[in-house]
């Protein structure tokens, strides 16, 4: 398949950007077109494929779907940075996000953060850890809130978390 | 074969609404929003989002009006009017609302107006003014974003933004090219692009009209003059042959901008980038400023009275060729028309060209290839296209080179003339040997019309003083034909063009009056031989 | 049932039935639980007669607007020529509410189920679940119970060999608490950034790709089936404060309770009881001093009015909130009313779509005053610049994120005023002019 001129030139950097929409994806991306009457319904899909081959969303990464899906890289890039799940640089092996919302706020979820930021070394929110395993964010309502505090690692959920339970969490990745 | 008859259709009125606004009864058509139908009642309800040459948003919310018996404040630009409503635009309800939204919108809006472009002319300004609060009740930091190069014309100040999306919807949905978008979420968001793609879009310049605040500016006018300090003049755009109505900004007799005029027939709201930027030619200071004659061997400043007699003494019984600019008006080539006319010879014109750019949501709307604002009221008139401005000269013609810079000439054509006279605002080099030049404005220094590659004729006013002795075209010409035994001697620009209206039947009836500001089409019909079909 | 508690001898586990139930999750289990029966019925039935018995039942919207749903279906056209879509709003994301996602996990096929039907009563031949992003679990129990229904002919072009057409598709979100707005969810469908859209025009008219669309919750769907076989009666007699609101509803209860988890209690249950014998009451040492009883943008209630509740959608009106999405929120005397509020308030502030100036605005400012208040450098002015602020962005805006945002901060200051007089200071504090000094 090859990529247009769009591609390569907004990558801007030395590293080529390889496309992701090719043999079993590029025919995912085939069967998705036949569930929506517009390529551009396929569009949050389409970035999903891209960030779970590629661990995050680049501009390249954007151009390639703008230009499968017939839209423009800048109207892509809107619809990126409006959904908070897109990462827009690379993250961590790991990458942990914790429900800070009232309902888990009023059950100690601070605690949690700050156990975790401590734990996995990286001292503060968003700041990938030095050996580049960890993440850690606050998020807001991850729609399990009576099992506070809950963490979502990568796309593990993780129900009932308490200070005290999150050495043997990290411990249990590998 | 009998012929049958049809019965005539009858003609579909669209539905009437009536409702009252501000105490005022209007009727307007069905599917019409309160917000258009307050114009027709004479409320300006005040608004940002809503543009007529945009699609409806209907997110700035300042447009909010009570309706009676309705629960909640109508946004006026995205509600359709029904029968029997009863609108309060300035009610207290309606006037609270606004003054929130404009508290809320000056909470992170940095205080610029000093330093900032759209001061004097700004629609924050305006209503904050009108209606909005004497204080604010904001103490936190104010949120703070750089200022971003968008690229062509473009510069875009995120602290200013109040994200009214005029700018992405005219990208999208006019431009069909989605170069702008919305970016983050909530108050973090702004307006943005992709890296690498800009805003080059040959009509990328509107977005800054359409911005009703500092926030997108155009580096061309970036604190050039101040809104309260120029003058402003209705026109039409010399940069094309689709002749968009513009309004020419002044200060100290110098053109600063120019900006689109609304005209449904033509333009809507729009102007393009080339048209729009291609004004510095207006202010050339290299400008003929006396009439001059030849004398022993060089050109000497004269007077009019000295100058035209001259003129006319060496066209006498000659045949003359009329190299003509297609962006002289239609009173001046009908002149140089009756001149061709009454010695005999041709008129000719050669255009510059360049690629179309069509603006797309707009129907029949482009940069035109036709680098010209008259070439269509040329051809009526009479003039030959050529691709050399000077392809229908016979050798031994006096040449008359009006306002024409002979950029488009063939090497050795010139020579062919017998004599040269110029008449015009600039003197081009290779015509320095001609025997008298007769000092002109240029369009924005005289009133006129230009024929749109359409056929419509448009007015264009008088924006600035011409230099030094520099007369309007059709005043310099009207007096030449007069030397010549021509019945002229119009004191008025109007009576010039009231003399082509009753020679030509393209411009049959047409009187500055009935033109208005936005013009009229050409009566369409056959011509029988002489002179262009429409 | 109080998943993940055992089922409390007062609740009428007929949606919850089956949570903590492995068995039922798949296909076959499924059907052994009596699934796919009511769907059967259904494709022999025509569809007005479906929209009939839901309008008679009295079954209102369970994701927190409480529209009736026989009527919302009553407004799609038959035969209208168009392409007609039913949305199933499985978006859950208001603060305090997970029933939803408990429905998917342990249940898929029961939503699925409700889907077909919803889709068919509506004359649509393709359903949309728009789940959030966040949900991986009930996403990949969903995507399963879809395969394995198409796999049994259930879905598909001849859905259970009645010769009609029934697809459901499920569509992953990526991470917008607006996005549960049925027009945001539609903008988001189609691929576009999660604006609410202004109505009209509605989505029965003009939704989906432009298409007649009916957007329902999943706990809406889920309720369908059990009401086509049992009778819309049966549906309203289980209540008790029919004929307003009928039926059972899942509460979600979370914060500081002794058995967080969710309930189904029917309609018109006493809140008192559910409050202190189903869910057990204060943790140890504490007691009771708030309840949001709907998710956050309903307003707080004190303990009195909630101890005087009837569990459906007038009885909460009646005592100063709303039921919404029947996330109860627990408060003890150990949280800080203010923190909490403050705390809600930049949650909606990070989920403002940014479109509506006052929402957009509005919600930051919010935010700011209330942490200014909850660090100790709030002024005398704040309460009134806050009520104020909360005034201007009621009532004025594409969709409600706004007005939600000001509802706690209007009832915290009206039933908890003291907490943030007591962290206002006495002094005239100007914190920019302290900066600047």
């Amino acid at each position: 398949m090859t990529l247009s001129s769009t591609a390569t030139l907004v990558h801007g950097h030395d590293e080529q950007y390889a496309p992701v929409f090719v043999g079993e994806r590029r025919k995912e991306l085939e069967e998705m077109f036949t569930r929506y009457p517009t390529k551009m319904a396929c569009l949050l899909p389409t970035l999903w494929i891209v960030q779970e081959e590629r661990g995050w969303v680049s501009d390249a990464g954007m151009a390639e779907v703008a230009e499968l899906l017939e839209l423009t890289p800048a109207y892509v890039k809107g619809v990126v940075t409006f959904y908070t799940m897109y990462h827009q640089h690379p993250v961590g092996k790991y990458f942990i996000q914790v429900c800070t919302t009232s309902p888990c706020g009023v059950c100690g979820a601070e605690d949690v953060v700050k156990a975790l930021l401590e734990k996995t070394g990286c001292g503060e929110l968003g700041v990938t850890s030095k050996d580049g395993k960890y993440t850690v964010i606050e998020v807001e309502c991850l729609g399990a809130c009576g099992f506070a505090t809950p963490l979502m690692i990568n796309d593990l959920v993780v129900e009932s978390v308490t200070p005290e339970r999150v050495p043997e969490i990290l411990a249990g990745l590998s | 074969m009998a012929t049958t008859v049809e019965p005539a259709k009858a003609v579909t009125q669209p539905k009437m609404i009536n409702l009252t606004i501000e105490g005022r009864p209007v009727s307007v058509p069905e599917g019409m929003s309160i917000l258009e139908a307050a114009k027709h009642a004479g409320v300006l309800i005040p608004h940002y989002c809503y543009h007529p040459g945009l699609p409806v948003a209907g997110v700035c919310r300042m447009c909010l009006v009570e309706v009676e018996k309705a629960p909640k404040l109508a946004p006026s630009c995205a509600t359709t009017v029904a029968e029997g409503q009863v609108v309060h635009v300035h009610s207290a309800q309606s006037r609270e609302a606004r003054k929130g939204v404009l508290e809320m919108l000056l909470i992170n809006h940095p205080l610029d107006c000093p330093i900032c472009d759209q001061s004097g002319e700004c629609e924050l300004q305006d209503y904050t003014f009108q209606e909005g609060r004497q204080d604010s009740r904001y103490q936190e930091p104010k949120r703070f974003n750089p200022v971003e190069d968008f690229g062509g014309d473009v510069l875009y100040v995120p602290n200013r933004c109040i994200l009214c999306t005029r700018c992405v919807r005219f990208m999208d949905d006019v431009a069909h090219d989605t170069v702008l978008n919305v970016s983050e979420r909530g108050d973090r968001a702004v307006i943005g692009k992709f890296e690498g793609k800009d805003l080059t879009h040959p009509w990328a310049g509107n977005v800054v009209d359409l911005c009703p605040v500092g926030a997108l500016l155009s580096k061309d006018f970036l604190n050039k003059a101040r809104s309260w300090d120029v003058t402003r003049t209705a026109s039409v755009c010399p940069g094309c042959s689709q002749g968009c109505s513009m309004t020419v900004e002044t200060r100290d007799n110098m053109v600063v901008r120019l900006r689109p005029r609304p005209n449904d027939s033509v333009n809507e709201y729009f102007m393009c980038d080339y048209g729009r930027l291609n004004y510095r030619w207006m202010n050339r200071q290299d400008r003929i400023e006396a009439p001059m004659i030849r004398r022993d061997n060089a050109l000497a400043a004269t007077d009019w009275e000295t100058a035209i007699p001259a003129a006319a003494q060496a066209l006498k019984g000659k045949r003359v060729y009329v190299a003509a600019s297609p962006n002289l008006s239609n009173e001046a080539l009908f002149l140089l028309s009756r001149l061709v006319k009454l010695n005999g010879g041709a008129g000719g014109f050669a255009v510059e060209t360049g690629p179309e750019a069509p603006l797309p949501g707009v129907e029949d709307l482009a940069l035109r290839a036709d680098r010209a604002a008259n070439g269509k009221g040329a051809e009526l008139l009479g003039f030959v296209r050529g691709d050399s401005s000077l392809a229908g000269m016979q050798n031994g013609d006096v040449l008359i080179v009006a306002q024409d810079e002979l950029t488009l000439i063939r090497d050795g054509e010139l020579a062919r003339a017998s004599a040269v006279i110029v008449i015009g605002a600039i003197l081009p080099e290779i015509a320095r040997h001609a025997m008298v030049v007769l000092p002109t404005a240029n369009c924005t220094e005289e009133e006129g019309t230009f024929t749109n590659l359409r056929g419509r004729v448009q007015r264009f006013m008088q924006a600035k003083a011409a230099p030094g002795m520099a007369r309007p075209t059709w005043w310099v010409l009207s007096d030449l034909l007069a030397a010549l035994g021509e019945k002229t001697g119009y004191f008025l620009p109007s009576e010039a063009f009231g003399a082509l209206a009753a020679a030509h039947p393209h411009f049959a009836g047409m009187t500055y009056d009935s033109l208005g500001m936005r013009g009229l089409p050409v009566i369409q019909h056959q011509l029988p031989g002489v002179g262009g079909t429409a | 049932m109080g998943f993940p508690h055992p089922s409390h001898e007062r609740e009428t586990p007929v949606l919850s039935k089956h949570f903590g139930n492995h068995e039922a999750i798949g296909l076959e289990g499924w059907r052994k639980q009596g699934g796919y029966q009511a769907l059967q019925k259904a494709l022999a039935m025509q569809p007005g007669e479906i929209v009939d018995i839901v309008k008679a039942s009295g079954l209102r919207g369970r994701g927190g607007a409480g529209f009736p749903t026989g009527m919302k279906w009553s407004f799609m056209k038959p035969g209208d020529g168009k392409p007609h879509y039913l949305c199933c709003n499985a978006d859950e994301s208001e603060p305090g509410t997970f029933k939803d996602r408990e429905i998917m996990r342990w249940t898929p096929h029961a939503l699925v189920e409700g889907c077909a039907i919803g889709a068919y009563a509506i004359g649509a031949e393709t359903a949309y679940i728009y789940i959030r992003g966040e949900f991986t679990e009930p996403l990949e129990r969903m995507r399963t119970a879809v395969k394995e229904a198409y796999a049994a002919g259930i879905l598909g072009p001849n859905a259970m060999g009645s010769g009609k057409r029934v697809d459901v598709h499920v569509h992953k979100g990526a991470g917008a608490y607006i996005c549960g707005e049925e027009t945001a969810l539609m903008n988001s469908l189609e691929g576009r950034r999660g604006n609410p859209r202004i109505k009209p025009p509605f989505p029965a008219v003009a939704g989906l790709f432009g298409q007649p669309t009916t957007i329902n919750n999943v706990e809406t769907l889920v309720a369908v089936p059990h009401i086509l076989m049992h009778g819309a009666d049966w549906y309203k007699a289980m209540s008790l404060s029919s004929p307003k609101s009928t039926g059972s509803k899942l509460f979600s209860v979370c914060g500081n309770i002794a058995r967080p988890g969710n309930y189904e209690v029917v309609m018109g249950f006493p809140f008192k009881d559910f409050l202190y014998d189903l869910c057990g009451g204060p943790p140890k040492g504490r007691t009771f001093k708030a309840v949001i009883p709907g998710g956050a943008s309903v307003p707080i209630q004190t303990m009195e009015e909630a101890e005087a509740t009837k569990m459906d959608y007038e009885g909460f009106v009646e005592q100063g909130t709303m039921l919404g999405s029947g996330g109860v929120i627990v408060i003890d005397d150990q949280q800080c009313m203010v923190k909490q509020i403050a705390r809600l308030a930049r949650f909606f502030a990070h989920e403002s779509c940014a479109q509506c100036t006052q929402c957009r605005e509005g919600t930051a400012w919010t935010t700011k005053i209330m942490e200014r208040i909850r660090d100790g450098e709030g002024t005398a002015q704040d309460l009134d610049t806050l009520l104020s602020i909360a005034d201007n962005m009621t009532g004025k805006t594409i969709c409600v994120l706004s007005d939600s945002c000001a509802v706690p901060v209007v009832s915290g200051i009206k039933k908890f005023r003291g907490e943030f007089e007591a962290l206002i200071k006495k002094t005239t504090y100007h914190p920019v002019m302290a900066a600047v000094a």
